[in-house]
């Protein structure tokens, strides 16, 4: 069992920067009045930032990856989470296993 | 409210999270074991978990990861990656009244988006109790961290994950929980600049600021692309 330092220090700083945007919502809201504008940017947070954190795999990985990122987003037009990303994880190990 | 009631809430929050626990125990586990082969012990991969616990994030720094950590580019990232949260519990804060005081702040610092999902149904069907959301968030808290724990000491035996795929379980419950925030075309819209903007930051730009530039893209359509839209006579 070790802890390096610097991976303490890691740990500690994304700590630091989850809990500022857990409890800042909750700060923003009993202090502020946000106007119409910025209550729509803040509206699309959740899209803007998944497809932003999905994009290189999805366009910049390899074949496979991006196929599988499209059956993935398909089957999750019909199936819930767990299903569907069970789907998609099993399409890119097939894609994967024949050479994509 | 009776010592009954609450257990009740508490008892109705662990079942509506139960589905979201068990689809937590493999990735909790995959987390693990992707931490132990980017090299850190299964006491740092806890540690996180504990402490940071937040899935996207923690994914995104093991993608991230280099020796020595860098707590700077990897705090951010995790700055980024956890924006959200500010607009979930801004969302969730005015529909938590049971909790008072402090308490609503201890809440915040467990939010997670499935936590914070459920409450959200929660409030569409009726009451959202502080016994519910403690129920469903400790729950959630217990499981992603002793399937850490599990992944982590079983890490080394699993090997290269790539070949079953497994390192492709977040990017994929990421697409899946990305298709429920769809609202039409403008949401498309908002995409197409997040995923443009990504995909040039990531290929020019070392570091997790594709996120950065991708969430900004998106957010800018969305603030002024009404605007546009209403210039233009229907």
């Amino acid at each position: 069992m070790t802890l390096d330092p610097n991976t303490l220090l890691t740990i500690l700083a994304m700590m630091a920067a989850t809990v500022a945007t857990r409890l800042g919502g909750l700060l923003l809201v009993s202090h502020f009045t946000l106007t119409p504008r910025l209550k729509k940017a803040l509206g699309v947070v959740p899209p803007a930032v998944l497809m932003a954190v999905v994009t290189p795999t999805a366009l910049a990985t390899g074949l496979a990856e991006t196929i599988a990122c499209a059956l993935t987003a398909i089957a999750a037009l019909r199936l819930s989470l767990l299903p569907a990303a069970a789907l998609g994880v099993a399409a890119v190990a097939l894609l994967r296993g024949i050479g994509l | 409210m009776s010592i009954s009631g609450r257990n009740g809430e508490f008892g109705a929050g662990l079942r509506a999270a139960a589905p979201l626990l068990v689809a937590m125990v493999p990735i909790g586990v995959v987390f693990g074991a992707v931490a132990i082969g980017k090299g850190l012990s299964p006491l740092e991969a806890s540690l996180m978990s504990l402490l940071v616990f937040a899935g996207g994030s923690q994914f995104v720094a093991m993608d991230l990861w280099t020796h020595p950590a860098s707590w700077s580019a990897l705090g951010f990232a995790a700055l980024l990656v956890n924006l959200r949260h500010v607009l979930m519990s801004a969302s969730i804060a005015g529909k938590l009244d049971d909790f008072r005081g402090w308490r609503k702040y201890a809440a915040m610092l467990v939010l997670t988006d499935e936590s914070w999902a459920l409450s959200e149904f929660r409030v569409i069907a009726g009451r959202l109790t502080a016994g519910f959301f403690t129920g469903a968030a400790l729950s959630i808290y217990l499981v992603w961290n002793l399937a850490t724990l599990a992944g982590a000491l079983l890490g080394s035996v699993m090997g290269d994950m790539s070949a079953i795929g497994l390192d492709f379980a977040f990017p994929a419950v990421f697409i899946v929980l990305l298709m429920g925030f769809w609202k039409g075309r403008e949401t498309g819209f908002v995409l197409l600049a997040s995923a443009s903007a990504a995909c040039l930051t990531h290929a020019f730009v070392p570091g997790a600021w594709y996120i950065a530039a991708g969430a900004l893209a998106g957010l800018a359509v969305a603030a002024f692309g009404h605007e546009e839209a209403a210039e233009q006579p229907a």
